[in-house]
This record gives C-alpha cells, structure tokens and sequence, in this order.
C-alpha cells in the first residue's frame, strides 16, 4: 500500500458515460491482484471531497501502466472524465483483497454487469495464465452500452446478454441459460448489488462457490474511517480491508 | 527550527500535531504511508468497555467540504485493545491517547480505571460528545449538570493526563469548557462532529441509516475556530483545536485563536501524511514569521 502521483497517459472515451484512464508509474509498479482497487484523488473539484474508490481494471508491469474503467456517476467520476492527458493524478494503492482461485479441475463463470465489468478482466488474465477453464458473462443494457469487449475477448469465450436484444442474448444477465447449466464450478460476480444478490440466489440454489466484488462508498479506503462496512456473519467489517471480494457465505444477503 | 514543544495541561507534546480519534485507526494502520512516532501525540480510536458493532451501512455521506459519518463507535472493546493493540503501540515514541466512551457514568469510570494501570498510555480524551451514539456520547456532553458528573467521577479515578472532548451542538460550549476546568480536566479538546444530514432527493431517502450523523472536515472550520477562540478566553486550561485542519495554515489559525495543539481529522483520509505534513509545515510557519517556539503562538489572534 502506498501513495503515489501518477502520470495520465490517456483518458479515452468508451460506449455511454463509461471512460478508462491509463497512468503510468515514474516507479515500478508492485503486484497488483485480481480484485484489489486504487482510491483516487479528484483535486479542485468542488463536490468531490473525498477520494474516489475504483477498480483496477487492467495493469501493463513492462509499462507500468494501470488502466481504470470508470463509469460517469456523480461529480467526482464526471470530473475524472474530463482529466486531460500529462495531469498528475494522486492514488492510493493497491488497496483490497483478491478473488479466491479454485483447483485446477475447477471451471469458472465471470458475471459482470455495466461497470461491474472492471475487476473482471484481471481475473480472467490471471485464469488464463493459468491455464484454469473459465467463460466470461456480461450483461449490459443494450449494444450501444457494451463496453472492452475485445479486450475480454482476447482473454477467452465471452457471452452477452442486452436488455433490449440488440446484441447477444435478450434478457437480463440472471436470465442467461448458462447460469443454470452445469459448465461451471464457482462464479465470480461483480455489478449492481440487485444483480449481484440476484446471481448470489442462482449460485446459492445450485450449490456453486460464489464471490462477489461489492462497492460500498468509502472515505479512507484504508481502514481507519470504518465507513464502508458490511454486515457479515463476523459482523461489520470493512469492505476496503476485508473486502471488496466476499464469499456469499460470508454476507448476510439470505431474506 | 523552532521549538515545537508544548505542554497540554501537564502533559509534553513534542509538537502540537495529534490525530483526531477515528481517523487512523489505532496507529498501525498509518504505519505505511508516516512515521507514527513523529506525531505530537497519537488519539487512538473511541473505546469502549464491551465490543460495539456501530451502526448499519451506510454510514458515510460527503457533503460540501466534508462528510457526515455516523459510525456510531464500532470497537472491539478495550480487552481486545489490551491483549493485541496495546503491545504494539506501546512501543510509539510518542504520547497515546486513549478516547474513552461510555452509555453511563460507571462505564466511562470503569474504563478510566483500567486505562489508568496501562504503563505506556499517556492521555485519556473522554468523550462525552459522539453525536452518533443512542445511549451517553452527545447525551453527556450537551447537559451541563451531566458533563460536571461524568467528568468529576472520571476525575477521581483517571491517573492519567485527562482531556474532555467538547460538543459543539450546544448553545454556549464555553459553559461546557468551564465545568470541565473546574472538575480538574487538564485540557478540553473541540470540536466533535457538528450534528447533520444529509438526504438523496432522487430516491427521498435518508443518506444514512441513522439519518443524522457528525459532519466534519473544512466546512466546519469557521466554527471551530469560533469556538476555540471563546474557550480559549473563558479557561486557564489549554484548549486542543479540531475542526477541519487540512494543512499548516489552518493548524496556525487555530494556534492563534487560541489552541495549545491541534488535532487533524477527516484529512487523514485524503491525505494520509497530512498530520506529518502539518508538522513540517508549521515549523516553517513558525520559522518565517520568527517564532522561536510554538506555543508562543498560541493566542497571539490580533483584533
């Protein structure tokens, strides 16, 4: 963990309000893990006070460059979307756990949905590095939301779901048949907490392992402030230190 | 260099800089980013005699200059503290301050009592004004005649330097300031978290699950510093000032309004240096405008 100002290398517009910021490191950038999320300064910007937490989406260790996959939300994301390329950029990082890896027979499922999409694309790079069986499942509203599919594709079989039918299959991502086939061992799901809880269910009633990746808002990121917790049979903990990956086992999530 | 020292009411300081209690932790969790010997004195995070799980989720809103939190003082109580944060700690050279809470008088002596044999705790900050707590917190520190009681029966069995965390939801905190002096605190620290909230228009909810909660950080500095100077002019105890400090500047304001020391808070979270940042700075400050020692600067506000 370490605090450090990064170089934006680029700020390129993606499908909608969704945008990614490359940095680059003037050091060498220490291992970063599937999961894990840097908090990011957003200076002079009025309503931005705080620090804005965001998943590592991509990390390139011979460029030492992170990329960050943002959604346009409120002030602070709208402010990052309009960073301009050489600004320094001040993060605190790596920060979170990491999705648990199964046995080598294991076969894993990749849900994510809109945004939710981020941390997912470290862990199929580490799966397939592997050499581990996975597929990669992303929901999204319509074809004109669909976000870095090539970049997911170069990691393995990718399968969409739109809201609308405009591409891939129609229908919400918990509508999607292969989350109630037998293809897979374990999923890891990161989106919207509805959809999350929605695939937690699914994962649930069917007896897979599942992990999800959730989002709490933050002040520190760090531990101290203990803002971002989450209730779970250990009781409040904190998502930025014990999380953001949880076993749905852990969570109180069953109503 | 300046001479950074100051005395809190007994106890040395070897630079006005703490960390506000909830802010980082118990120490070791800044150990990545400072040094956490370097600080004037480090306040650890609100105790309790049992474990507290706090409040439900969310707990945290930003506003304008700031953030509403109501965390409601999740600990693990203060064996827990004892047995595996206390022997690392102790090990700071630095002063440790404990902020001690409770929901009735006999807790808030009891734990008194127990800090009170640990060897290398320095300080006790009684806190009689948590905003986010049903039972004690603001409930002390808002009625006067419940203030005098608390900290006198603190008084009688702290061994340790004591300074009363003042609410600033009250209509004269100098009121406050002068029982805590005359039931022997040595200090008074101020302010806590000024009571607020926050609501989302678009979904007409509440922001947090409690509704109100503490609001802290720049936005709350003019009346800190409001306050600090009234009480610094209404007690012969030195008076701490917190409230919104992001830099060496404002930590000079509150010295000049009146403060012995300082406190920095919700900085932390955006800048995880800035207490060790602050102490560098004010040197400078203290440098340039030919201050030979801090505590020289205390008061010095010209009208």
């Amino acid at each position: 963990m370490r605090i450090e100002d990064f170089e934006l290398k680029s700020n390129h517009r993606l499908a909608r309000d969704y945008f990614v910021l490359d940095l680059l490191s003037h050091g060498k950038l220490p291992e970063i893990l599937p999961g894990q999320f840097v908090q990011l300064r957003v200076d002079n910007v009025r309503d931005a006070f705080l620090r804005r937490p965001i998943s590592v989406f991509d990390v390139n260790y011979k460029k030492n460059i992170i990329s960050l996959l943002i959604k346009e939300v409120g002030a602070g994301t709208r402010a990052m979307a309009r960073l301009e390329k050489g600004i320094k950029i001040n993060i605190i990082y790596p920060l979170g756990n990491t999705f648990t890896l199964g046995s080598e027979d294991d076969r894993s499922l990749l849900v994510g949905g809109g945004g939710g999409v981020a941390p997912l694309l470290l862990l199929a790079k580490k799966l397939k590095l592997k050499s581990l069986q996975f597929k990669i499942l992303l929901g999204y509203q319509s074809v004109e939301h669909i976000i870095e599919k090539a970049r997911f594709s170069q990691m393995g079989e990718v399968l969409i779901t739109t809201d609308d039918g405009s591409y891939g299959y129609k229908g919400l991502i918990t509508d999607h048949p292969e989350l109630y086939s037998d293809n897979y061992d374990r999923i890891y799901c990161c989106g919207p907490e509805p959809m999350m809880r929605a695939v937690a269910e699914i994962a649930r009633s069917r007896g897979k392992f599942c992990e999800v990746s959730l989002e709490n808002t933050m002040a520190c990121g760090y531990g101290v402030c203990l803002c971002c917790v989450v209730d779970t049979v250990r009781g409040n903990v904190c998502t930025c230190t014990d999380g953001p990956v949880f076993n749905i086992n852990e969570l109180k999530w069953q109503t | 260099m300046a001479d950074l020292k100051v005395d809190i009411g007994g106890l040395i300081l070897k630079n006005p800089v703490m960390t506000a209690s909830g802010t980082c932790g118990f120490g070791p969790e800044m150990e990545p980013f400072i040094d956490v010997s370097a600080l004037g004195a480090l306040v650890v995070k609100g105790t309790t005699l049992e474990n507290r799980e706090g409040n439900p989720y969310p707990r945290m809103a930003e506003t304008p200059s700031g953030m509403l939190n109501s965390v409601g003082l999740q600990n693990k109580g203060i064996e827990y503290f004892i047995n595996n944060t206390y022997p690392h700690i102790r090990k700071y050279d630095t002063n440790i301050i404990i902020n001690v809470n409770g929901s009735t008088v006999e807790e808030y002596v009891e734990l008194t009592e127990i800090i009170s044999d640990l060897e290398d705790i320095d300080g006790i900050e009684l806190n009689i004004s948590c905003p986010n707590v049903k039972m004690g917190g603001m409930a002390f520190g808002t009625h006067l005649p419940t203030s005098e009681k608390v900290i006198r029966e603190v008084r009688k069995v702290c061994k340790k330097n004591l300074m009363v965390k003042l609410s600033p939801n009250v209509t004269s905190i100098t009121d406050f300031a002068k029982v805590a002096e005359a039931e022997g605190a040595d200090s008074v620290s101020l302010i806590n978290t000024l009571l607020g909230m926050a609501v989302d228009a678009e979904t007409r909810r509440s922001v947090l699950s409690t509704v109100t909660g503490g609001l802290s950080g720049p936005a709350i500095k003019p009346v800190a510093l409001r306050m600090v100077w009234q009480v610094s002019k209404a007690v012969k105890i030195p008076v701490i000032g917190i409230g919104g400090i992001m830099n060496a500047t404002d930590a000079a304001e509150f010295m000049i309004a009146g403060a012995a020391a300082i406190q920095v808070g919700t900085a932390m979270f955006i800048h995880p240096t800035a207490a060790v940042d602050i102490i560098k700075g004010l040197n400078d400050y203290l440098d340039q405008n030919n201050f030979n020692k801090a505590s020289d600067l205390t008061g010095t506000l010209d009208k």
